[in-house]
């Protein structure tokens, strides 16, 4: 068996929604009805053989090939196999993601991993603002699993997130961790304006001092064993995530959003 | 039969199902890694009024423990899960959450959950932290040395308890010094307790007693200074008795711990002044698990 494929043909004026390739909705189908499924774009119905080249039948291996920043809802509610994308990805990559594993080999557009619950997405280039953030008028963002980027993020990261992991190689934007109620969120970068706000517990853990609005309070430095067991967890994964360990665990803490309760916690390694 | 001049009587040990976890302790060294082990399985040697029996299994090095310190791995038995569950949150709630420096992990994965700190954390107070790091929850408990971090859960799996041996021996000295041998023998091995004082008792025991209040009382069959009085299990030259109790997470690593344990009393051989091994046993009826000298041995 071979890897699906989706080849786009050519890059679309309007946005494409990708939800229906995912190895839960694929399983038992032939190319042929992948093929036949029908697409929106814009106002009218495409098939997908229409508007990709459809090749291979392993329908637990998707391989999406696109010089378009404009599938969004690739691996919508996925709960296995694998999704690898070469090229960028558009708007709410993994969203509802329950399990298996996403790799972008560029770009993701907004709320990338918005409402997972588990599995792994994960971005080498960058990532637009609201990743793993609440979509406008859900209570929760990212709720479990694990989200990878080597470049940067946009703003509002964790925006609402609940639980799971969000690991950031370069810089994050403004209102990093905003209204976090749990998780954790490493920046190895440099972070924006307001990081924390509004956050009510969770944690953030960061490479550079970040600024922090006046509700936070310093907590001082302190080894704390916790980094040790979160950055053991990630030894197995690529540089600079995998060589985490070496940081040790010593950090200056400040204690936040105070206006929300406080019991959050931003983690600057000393 | 005969090994190096002792002799392996044709009997057998008799144990029980129990039910076992393990925990692993660490510290910000191995000495505070110890003393919390030590105290959390101290008052610990048999389940008749101890509630548990436990004892540290070995000591472990930093690359072996989750939060990369020194640490120790401990074994916890008590009769049911009921009563392991009690026993661990009471040992771990009185005995580490209090030893500076320490956290406590789960040694142990099965289907079988056993709360760990899934009660301790309300000692927070409210500003317990909780992290699930790779499907694990950990809590972070605020304390005046600065967090008490433990597992939420550890699991408990069947085990066996009561495994033993008796060493014969012409004189208190010499059964003493053959059963140290064995019990820095046995003590080598993972997944095996030997819960009674430096792995060795005295006070084997029968079941029932002349006092109808006592469920078990002295061995007189193997008590020298009754030889003459009661029907005695002890030739005129036997001066001393000392029994090696084994508590393992499965019959086979009973059975090894005993092999172990008998094969280094025989190296000493009869010079050492052991004349004769035996096991204790309730005549097969109350022990699930039975271990036969001589098979071991063959």
């Amino acid at each position: 068996m071979s890897a699906l494929t989706l080849r786009l043909s050519e890059s679309p004026r309007q946005r494409i929604d990708l939800s229906a390739f995912t190895p839960d909705r694929l399983d038992g189908a032939s190319i042929a009805d992948i093929q036949a499924i029908p697409l929106w774009v814009g106002n009218r119905q495409v098939a997908t053989g229409d508007l990709f080249e459809v090749a291979g039948d392993d329908v637990s291996d998707i391989r999406i090939a696109s010089n378009s920043d404009r599938l969004d809802s690739i691996g919508a509610g996925m709960s296995q196999g694998r999704i690898q994308v070469a090229g960028d990805a558009g708007a709410y990559l993994g969203r509802g993601m329950r399990g298996g594993e996403i790799h972008v080999s560029g770009n993701a557009s907004i709320l990338a991993g918005t409402g997972m619950t588990g599995g792994v997405i994960r971005i080498d280039g960058s990532a637009g603002d609201f990743l793993g953030a609440a979509l406008p008028g859900d209570r929760r963002g990212m709720r479990g699993g694990r989200i990878e980027v080597r470049g940067n993020a946009g703003d509002r990261v964790g925006d609402r997130q609940r639980r799971g992991t969000i690991l950031i190689a370069g810089d994050a934007g403004d209102y990093c961790g905003s209204r976090m109620g749990a998780g954790t969120i490493l920046v190895l970068g440099k972070t924006g304006a307001n990081t924390g706000f509004g956050m009510r517990r969770g944690t953030l853990l960061l490479g550079h001092p970040p600024e922090l609005p006046p509700t936070f309070n310093d907590n001082g430095e302190w080894d704390l064993d916790v980094i040790t067991l979160l950055t053991s967890s990630l030894a197995e994964l690529e540089p600079p995530f995998g060589t985490l360990p070496q940081r040790g665990k010593r950090v200056r803490r400040w204690l936040g959003d105070l206006g929300y309760g406080g019991q959050g916690e931003v983690l600057v390694w000393s | 039969m005969i090994r190096n001049g002792i002799e392996i009587e044709d009997s057998f040990a008799e144990a029980f199902g129990m039910n076992a976890t393990r925990l692993v302790i660490t510290a910000l060294n191995p000495r505070w890694a110890r003393i919390a082990a030590e105290t959390m399985t101290g008052f610990a040697t048999s389940v008749i009024g101890c509630g548990a029996e436990a004892g540290i299994e070995r000591e472990l090095s930093p690359d072996e423990t989750p939060d990369r310190r020194p640490g120790m791995s401990v074994l916890l038995f008590a009769m049911s899960g009921k009563d392991l569950e009690k026993q661990v949150e009471r040992r771990v709630g009185q005995c580490v959450l209090t030893c500076p420096t320490t956290a406590i992990f789960s040694g142990m994965s099965s289907e079988k959950p056993v709360p760990l700190g899934k009660n301790l954390r309300f000692f927070g107070d409210g500003h317990q932290i909780s992290k699930l790091i790779d499907g694990k929850r950990y809590w972070r408990i605020p304390v005046m040395d600065g967090e008490f971090l433990c597992e939420e859960m550890t699991a408990r799996r069947s085990a066996v308890g009561g495994g033993n041996f008796l060493v014969l021996a012409r004189s208190l000295p010499q059964a003493l010094a053959a059963c140290e041998h064995a019990v820095e023998a046995i003590r080598a091995l993972p997944s095996v307790l030997l819960p009674f004082p430096g792995g060795i008792a005295r006070s084997g025991s029968k079941v029932g007693s002349k006092y109808k209040a006592l469920m078990a009382s002295t061995n007189d069959a193997f008590c020298p200074t009754l030889r003459g009085l009661v029907d005695s299990r002890l030739d005129a030259e036997v001066g001393a008795v000392l029994e090696i109790v084994i508590n393992g997470l499965t019959e086979a690593d009973v059975s090894e711990a005993t092999r172990v344990g008998i094969d280094a009393v025989c190296t000493l051989g009869a010079d050492s002044g052991v004349i004769r091994i035996s096991a204790g046993n309730y005549g097969g009826k109350l022990g699930q698990y039975h271990f036969h000298l001589r098979e071991l041995m063959a």
